[in-house]
């Protein structure tokens, strides 16, 4: 059975006052559905500076081939992912379409936003 | 369609440009292949200009058949000279930094736009067909550039400067682009291409507003008449720097199909 | 092979007694041929390799674009433009697959610029030569395109789910550029007089670096047999050279074109058994190796086209990060936090 892990890095969350821009462009995980399609489907990531960005980005990037219609775009951080099993590795995702979440490995701070 | 030579010569002048704009756009977007200021921009930058390309091929196939010598789009794109270039100036300037690469951008695309919606309705079906075919890549185009001129000259200090010195350079040539010749005007009034003032007029309100929300100011009219003209293949010196690379195989191996 | 010579960290594979539970847990998936996603457990040589290996690759796509970019305001013809246009796109397109997938690991985009740019990070010796003529194109896509193909598509089924998932991606997409280059080639090759000795030319001079990609032997490499083991690699570089040339020599035979190997023969029974394979000479070692540390013909200009592009793309960046943090600061309640 899986439970709901929060963000990987509660100490590492921007606090709401400040919001200097920072040199990097956050992560983006964007989802696709295709002209016939019935769901939007998890196609990659990119980088852009805000929400709208990372559509107009990913329309250039993920959609070049007229591969999709509708764009979602939501920021890796905000992801909220199922945590393995409490039996380690031995956890198998029944779904392939895993949310590509960020890990819980120590992110060095000079790493910047992830 | 009926014969009438001078509709034809006229059509055909009227072909060039678009293609030659389209081909001279893209050839200097696509310079900035793998050099561009993100990965994202270099991805869309190559789209911009992937599209251009495709549209020139479009136009110039079209301008060949109508001039009725069996000359392809190949020919024209690499066997004129200078002088027979129809583009206009705006878009044979160099890309210089990216500000002036995406202020050209958007100055052309805020013309291209309204110009191939007219053209969709235009008497004559080919011309339309074309254009439909056109206008969905370039919607996009003018979408993308206005969304980020008004972000990087609402973005900071510099970026703002770099847009603003970009907006003040080749606003004179923008001239060329809203005034109409006389084959604009004929072609317009067969119901072939877009009436001239109707498309300066649109030009004129979307990049007003544009530059209002980009926190740019609009620079003064009427600098440019004596800039030379693209249209009538009067052009800048650097349009045959481009020409000297870009035609450089064709021309050193006449006899060879690539 | 895009990623030469990735190190692992270790000093060999470690025996089933030196591993840790959890050590042979993972061990155990992965010998089941599971995948391992970003939020399990790894050992910490596992992600390490991997980020080098990705980020390499990832690095070698966007070098990669810049030898052939330098044709693209010269390409002779419309469609030869777009074809060539859409192709370094394509590689601009699997960097970022590619960085995306290390950054799963926990190390940023920028981060890798950095080590790429400073020089601590390498990128695939091949693309430190130049592109002199039209038939490099040509070339480029046939060998260059051909050997990186050769590991990329076993590399679709590799252990870790982001980066075999890019490689799924990236082999779909990589289908046209081989055929593209080789197309190239065959014009050329069947064309005039003059274009034919541009075509051997290219062959000439691309044929040993592109035999370098696969990297030097490692039989008795350390790094190889515990990256196999991980299943990060999945051929021996010997192996895949050997299969290259297997391949590639009757391409060349079809093209009329003569590859520049003197000692170049069929072997029927080199691997014994009746199975057979080309007896070839191996590239330049040394030349190899000085390539990579930085003597190669093109090392500046390519290292330096990057650096250019991304300290002079800052104030960009930086711009749109300043409108978007302005944005936020006018949306009332609904600030992005």
């Amino acid at each position: 059975m899986s439970s709901v892990s929060s963000s990987a890095y509660p100490d590492t969350k921007e606090p709401a006052a400040e919001r200097t821009p920072r040199p990097e462009w956050p992560l983006w995980e964007i989802f696709i559905r295709g002209q016939h399609g019935l769901n939007h489907r998890h196609v990659g990531s990119l980088h852009a500076s805000d929400a709208q960005m990372a559509i107009s980005n990913a329309r250039d990037v993920y959609t070049r081939r007229n591969e999709g219609v509708s764009i979602w775009a939501v920021r890796s951080a905000d992801i909220v992912a199922s945590a393995p099993s409490e039996k380690g590795p031995l956890f198998d995702p029944a779904d392939s379409k895993v949310y590509r979440h960020p890990t819980f490995f120590d992110i060095p701070e000079e790493v910047g936003h992830m | 369609m009926a014969e009438r030579p001078s509709t034809d010569e006229a059509l055909f002048e009227y072909l060039l440009r678009l293609g030659d704009n389209c081909l001279i756009l893209g050839h200097r977007t696509s310079e900035w292949c793998g050099k561009g200021p993100a990965l994202e921009e270099d991805i869309a930058l190559a789209n911009t200009a992937l599209d251009l390309i495709g549209q020139t091929q479009l136009w110039l196939s079209l301008a060949g058949e109508i001039e009725g010598k069996g000359r392809t789009a190949d020919d024209l794109a690499y066997k004129r000279d200078a002088m027979d270039f129809r583009n206009v100036l705006l878009v044979e300037q160099p890309n210089g930094d990216f500000g002036q690469t995406l202020v050209r951008q958007f100055l052309f695309d805020a013309w291209h736009l309204p110009t191939l919606q007219a053209l969709g309705d235009s008497s004559d079906s080919r011309l339309a067909e074309i254009a439909e075919k056109a206008i969905k890549e370039v919607t996009y185009h003018l979408e993308r550039s206005t969304d980020l001129v008004i972000r990087l000259g609402d973005g900071t200090g510099e970026s703002h400067a770099r847009l603003q010195r970009a907006v003040d350079a080749l606003w004179p040539l923008t001239d060329e682009l809203r005034e109409a010749d006389d084959i604009e005007r004929t072609l317009a009034g067969d119901g072939m291409a877009a009436d001239p003032d109707a498309l300066a007029q649109a030009w004129d309100t979307h990049v007003s507003n544009v530059l209002s929300r980009a926190t740019l100011s609009r620079p003064e009219d009427g600098h440019g008449r004596y800039k030379g003209s693209g249209k009538r293949g009067r052009h800048s010196e650097h349009l045959g720097y481009i020409l000297a690379e870009m035609q450089f195989l064709p021309r050193t191996y006449p006899d060879a199909s690539w | 092979m895009y990623a030469q010579m990735v190190k692992t960290d270790g000093t060999g594979i470690k025996s089933s007694e030196q591993m840790t539970p959890e050590e042979r847990a993972f061990q155990e998936r992965i010998d089941a041929d599971s995948r391992i996603e970003p939020k399990e457990w790894m050992p910490a040589g596992y992600r390490k390799t991997l980020i080098r290996q990705i980020s390499q690759h990832a690095h070698s796509e966007i070098v990669g674009q810049l030898p052939e970019s330098n044709w693209v305001t010269r390409a002779p013809t419309l469609e030869r433009k777009a074809i060539l246009l859409a192709k370094v796109q394509d590689e601009a397109g699997h960097g970022l697959y590619l960085y995306c997938a290390a950054e799963t690991l926990g190390i940023s985009r920028d981060e890798m610029f950095e080590q790429l740019h400073s020089g601590r990070a390498k990128y695939s010796s091949i693309f430190n030569y130049p592109t002199l003529s039209w038939a490099d194109i040509g070339t480029v896509g046939w060998l260059v395109d051909g050997a990186a193909i050769m590991n990329q598509v076993p590399l679709q089924r590799t252990s870790y789910g982001p980066y075999a998932r890019a490689m799924v991606r990236i082999c779909k997409e990589e289908s046209f550029h081989q055929r593209q280059g080789f197309h190239i080639m065959m014009q050329m090759a069947k064309g005039t007089e003059a274009q034919r000795r541009m075509a051997q030319d290219a062959l000439d001079r691309f044929w040993y670096p592109a035999l370098m990609m696969f990297g030097p032997s490692d039989a008795d490499s350390v790094h190889s047999a515990q990256s196999m083991a991980w299943k990060i690699k999945i051929d021996t570089n010997d192996g895949l050279r050997q299969k290259f040339v297997d391949q590639t020599v009757p391409q060349a035979e079809y093209l009329g074109l003569t590859v520049p190997d003197d000692k170049l023969a069929w072997n029927a029974d080199k691997f014994g058994e009746g199975k057979g394979g080309y007896d070839f000479s191996e590239p330049d070692w040394d030349e190899f190796f000085a390539v990579i540390s930085g003597d190669g013909p093109c090392n500046a200009e390519r290292l330096g086209a990057r650096v250019k592009a991304w300290e002079e793309g800052a104030w960009y960046r930086e711009g749109l990060m300043a409108n978007a943090a302005k944005q936020a600061d006018r949306q009332p309640a609904q600030a992005a936090a």
